[in-house]
């Protein structure tokens, strides 16, 4: 385990990038993840093509889940909706750079779920 | 309740050479520092043993059988049975049951007697400090029945709020069903003044003995409620195997929770009648086993003595306390080191760090230690927190171990620092 809190992480988890809500934004979700208590909220703008002008989130919970959403934020920042419902796990496992165990994966991918039902609209989203 | 008179303190050193898991590394050159007994504690060899014996020289379904082995596996299940009966002095053996943990003792119960006792508008008394085990059983109840639940809350210092007690139990509650000890807080509440009161008001109690029966002497004459439930694999026994107690007369009184073999006395095609006491409640081939192995394990607490168990897990928890204490950041829930009522559990959040990460981090060191909301999510709304990690002692804790998880603690500090 011991990467799991490598310089990265812990960078993006005591300085987390695009953190905060946005007033007005196009698109607001937010979900936790009841068994840690881990809770992510993401906010969007985006502009007429649908593309990502700003991204924020907020909440609380392990390294693990913020560092992610901090990481997960400047990723997405001028990509299309249409290429954030691509996002896979692992591409969330890719910019950590660590191996998860079950429990501490569900961490890691809080951000990812609010991101995508976010996209999707809560309607046509389907869990995969 | 008694002070329980401090004997001889434990023989620390033999009492770890009993649980050979205590010499594991947990990674190379790392010892294992065990505090997570509350979850489940570790196993004597003595109960290791008698689970390996029984497969090996005596393997056989218990109760029917004719032949050698299955009279030697009748003998020793039963065997268990009634050395865990004299273990919480128990009135007789008829009253203890085997069930798989205490969350099924307590599901027993509320489907058991509280569907043919509870009915529309009647009200069941819970705490906020309890375990889900004791309170969604009583939820689904309820539900069902168009009853209610009243709550006794817990106040800032973790102590259950019992000015309100004369209040709820005026109103005539069908049940009042309680943990012993907080399995977060440490708190051991006054069973036997609740029961006592709740039975002038006409309720019966249950207690949800689960962190109890481990950790102290525990008595059902002297206690005097009505069901009492706990669990196995949290007092050096194997997993699988729990016991729900009951007075004999409501246990009579109840209907059989699950159907099957061995509960029946005679079965005919379109009705039954069920079988005496305790095999009423005990459906199907049982945990042999794990049975036997829980009758090891009180002999092997009993052989130690739960008083000065008790007491060296007060030990313990005071200087946890008083080490947590002064770890800049640290918040502890539960009453403080110097109440007398408290168990081997500290609860706790370190400022700025969630407790996953300071488990995940203390493992590096060794050290186990729980997070979360270790089954007690009302109880965290309560203190409106989302989850603390929890350091729990047992008969094998010492003092080292504690300062080593201190001392890891300030490790995990200046990491997220």
């Amino acid at each position: 385990m011991d990467d799991m809190y490598q310089e990265l992480i812990l960078d993006h988890y005591k300085n987390p990038r695009h953190q905060g809500t946005l007033d007005p934004a196009d698109i607001t979700y937010e979900d936790d993840n009841p068994l840690c208590g881990d809770r992510i909220r993401i906010d969007i703008l985006t502009n007429d093509d649908e593309e990502v002008v700003e991204a924020a989130f907020s909440g609380h919970g392990c390294a693990i889940s913020q560092a992610s959403a901090s990481m997960l934020m400047e990723e997405i920042q001028g990509k299309s909706l249409d290429a954030i419902k691509q996002l896979k796990n692992e591409d969330i496992m890719d910019m950590l750079g660590i191996e998860l165990g079950p429990v501490r994966m569900k961490c890691a991918l809080l951000s990812l779920k609010v991101l995508k039902v976010g996209a999707y609209g809560v309607q046509e989203w389907v869990d995969e | 309740m008694e002070t329980p008179t401090t004997t001889v303190p434990l023989d620390s050193n033999k009492i770890r050479a009993d649980f050979p898991i205590l010499q594991r590394e947990v990674r190379a050159g790392i010892p294992l520092v065990y505090l997570d007994s509350a979850a489940t504690s570790q196993k004597p060899s003595s109960v290791i043993k008698v689970l390996d014996d029984y497969y090996r020289f005596y393997n056989a379904n218990v109760h029917r059988g004719i032949h050698t082995l299955a009279e030697e596996a009748t003998a020793e299940y039963e065997g268990a049975r009634k050395r865990i009966s004299q273990f919480i002095n128990a009135n007789s053996q008829r009253e203890t049951i085997f069930t798989r943990n205490a969350t099924e003792a307590i599901n027993i119960v509320a489907q058991g007697w509280g569907r043919a006792n509870v009915c529309e508008g009647d009200i069941v008394v819970l705490t906020e400090m309890e375990h889900h085990s004791n309170l969604v059983p009583w939820q689904m109840l309820v539900a069902e029945k168009d009853a209610h639940i009243e709550i006794i809350p817990v106040t800032e210092e973790g102590l259950l709020d019992l000015s309100v007690l004369g209040e709820i139990l005026s109103r005539g509650p069908k049940m009042v069903s309680l943990t012993h000890m907080s399995n977060v807080l440490g708190t051991i509440n006054p069973v036997a003044e609740i029961a006592s009161l709740a039975h002038e008001a006409g309720a019966l109690v249950l207690v949800d003995g689960a962190q109890s029966v481990p950790h102290l002497p525990v008595d059902m004459q002297a206690l005097d409620v009505d069901f009492y439930a706990f669990s196995g694999h949290k007092m050096c026994g194997p997993t699988g195997i729990g016991v729900l107690w009951g007075r004999e007369a409501l246990l009579d009184a109840m209907p059989p929770f699950m159907g099957g073999g061995d509960m029946i006395k005679r079965v005919y095609l379109r009705e039954f009648a069920p079988n005496d006491l305790p095999y009423k409640f005990e459906a199907g081939t049982p945990a042999i086993a794990q049975g036997i192995g829980l009758g090891a394990a009180v002999d092997y607490l009993a052989s130690i003595n739960m008083i000065p168990i008790h007491a060296h897990e007060k030990d313990l928890i005071r200087y946890a306390l008083e080490r947590l204490v002064e770890v800049p950041g640290v918040k502890i829930y539960g009453p403080p080191a110097e109440y007398e009522w408290r168990g081997g559990v500290a609860a706790f959040t370190l400022s700025g760090v969630h407790a996953h990460d300071i488990a995940q981090v203390l493992d590096r060191y060794g050290i186990a230690v729980r997070a979360g909301h270790h089954c007690a999510m009302p109880l965290h709304d309560r203190f409106n927190i989302v989850a603390t990690a929890r350091a729990s002692f047992y008969l094998y804790n010492i003092a080292e171990e504690i300062d080593q998880f201190i001392s890891s603690l300030y490790e995990v500090k200046s990491l997220f620092s």
